[in-house]
């Protein structure tokens, strides 16, 4: 499992290993929507919670499909399959793998984008907190629909499609736990939610990805 | 230990492409397969490695000595000739041998990146796989392509005197001559028959 862990880890800041791109991805809509929404401040400081979270989520989004369909085409998938690393952990390391190069990159540069968006002040430790909980479950969660697409051809769409809906609660606690910072309010609840959903879909969506990957493979 | 199979029947994308399939495969002893293209070498060896379950019939070696080589290479691009063979390694476990980079003739690209090889250093590349992870009982399917004469023999050396001379078992599907002395199994007699369709469309012909 470390072995991949390491391999994926490599790969992804090597040349073409596309490290950095739903980071730039994340810095760019950020960016855009004041220009959209206009130089409002406090509407601005207002919907800041929820944009950038679904910023962070769309980043997320981008990088789904390389998690296994670059292993699948050039064979190393099903030489993964038949060696003694179960898929299960196959499943585990490549989601592990997919959180430090986009779910934590992301978390860390979230607060200076927090700025551009004119974040109220308490609420930047709570962006932190509710990303670095949340990013988790979107790269468990993307990682179990990468493995059902794979062997689909251009199948980035579908999977998009596919794990969209299932973001939705992460998506919601996360940015509750931001906004209810923002205001004072208590985050307690939304916070221990998120928590939940992600150490649920830790817990459980390995070995539905391996279920996929190993009937895929057929 | 051997390589047992007794009445196996194969299935690619739901039908059915051999059946009756019985063989068996001693230590030190590769078996050969032969037959046209489309009969079902792949599908059996997939088969045989675990990748797809059997129909009907047994499978019998050390599952913990099982390998697979398919037509891709599973090779990284962007990794060197090296640090493809230690992530293999690593994934099964072992210290990466040396020697197999001799024994592939990668010594002098060991440091290349694999984006950088031809199709057929890449091959001796995805070989030698076989070298470093250390498995007795190899499934092999066209391992040779693209490689020229001399990588093929290159290849059949190492077959006869690192694997099959420690008691490793090889089942390899291929169409050229590997020099090995090996038993040929002809997949012809074992090519399912078409399965009766319940009703004859005949009468809308």
């Amino acid at each position: 499992m470390i072995a991949l862990l390491m391999r994926d880890l490599r790969l992804a800041v090597r040349a073409g290993g596309g490290f950095g791109l739903g980071l730039a991805f994340f810095l760019i809509v950020v960016v855009l929507v004041p220009f959209g929404v206009g130089p409002n401040s406090d509407l601005l400081a207002k919907i800041a919670p929820g944009i950038l979270w679904v910023a962070a989520l769309l980043a997320a989004l981008l990088s789904l499909d390389r998690i296994f369909a670059l292993d699948y085409e050039d064979g190393s998938l099903a030489l993964l399959a038949t060696s003694p690393l179960p898929m299960e952990g196959a499943a585990l390391a490549k989601a592990v793998a997919h959180w430090l190069t986009t779910g934590l990159p992301l978390t860390l540069a979230a607060p200076a984008l927090g700025a551009l968006l004119n974040l109220p002040g308490p609420a930047y430790s709570f962006l932190l907190i509710s990303l670095l909980i949340g990013t988790p479950a979107l790269s468990v969660i993307g990682t179990f629909g990468a493995a059902l697409t794979i062997g689909i051809r251009r199948g980035g769409l579908l999977l998009s499609l596919l794990v969209l809906p299932l973001y939705v609660p992460t998506l919601i606690f996360g940015a509750e736990v931001v906004r209810r910072g923002a205001e004072g309010l208590a985050t307690a609840t939304p916070l221990i939610m998120l928590a939940g959903i992600t150490a649920g879909a830790i817990a459980l969506l390995p070995f539905a990805a391996a279920v996929a990957l190993r009937i895929n493979l057929r | 230990m051997e390589l047992r199979v007794t009445d196996l029947k194969c299935l690619r994308g739901g039908i059915s492409v051999l059946e009756g399939v019985s063989f068996a495969v001693p230590a030190g002893q590769a078996l050969i397969l032969r037959g046209p293209n489309g009969i079902g070498k792949t599908t059996l060896l997939r088969t045989l490695a675990g990748l797809q379950p059997a129909d009907a019939g047994e499978i019998a070696y050390p599952a913990e000595e099982g390998a697979y080589a398919s037509h891709e290479d599973g090779i990284k691009a962007a990794l060197s000739v090296r640090e493809n063979l230690a992530f293999w390694a690593s994934v099964y476990g072992r210290a990466m041998d040396e020697a197999v980079l001799a024994a592939f003739d990668l010594v002098d690209l060991a440091e290349r990146p694999a984006a950088t090889l031809s199709s057929g250093q890449k091959r001796r590349l995805g070989l030698a796989r076989l070298g470093v992870i250390g498995r007795k009982v190899l499934f092999l399917d066209e391992p040779t392509i693209s490689l020229d004469r001399f990588s093929v023999k290159l290849f059949a050396d190492f077959l006869r005197d690192q694997h099959l001379a420690k008691g490793g078992i090889a089942v390899i599907a291929t169409h050229i001559d590997l020099g090995l002395e090996a038993p040929e199994l002809d997949l012809q007699p074992f090519r399912a028959a078409p399965e009766a369709t319940g009703g004859s469309h005949e009468v809308f012909l």
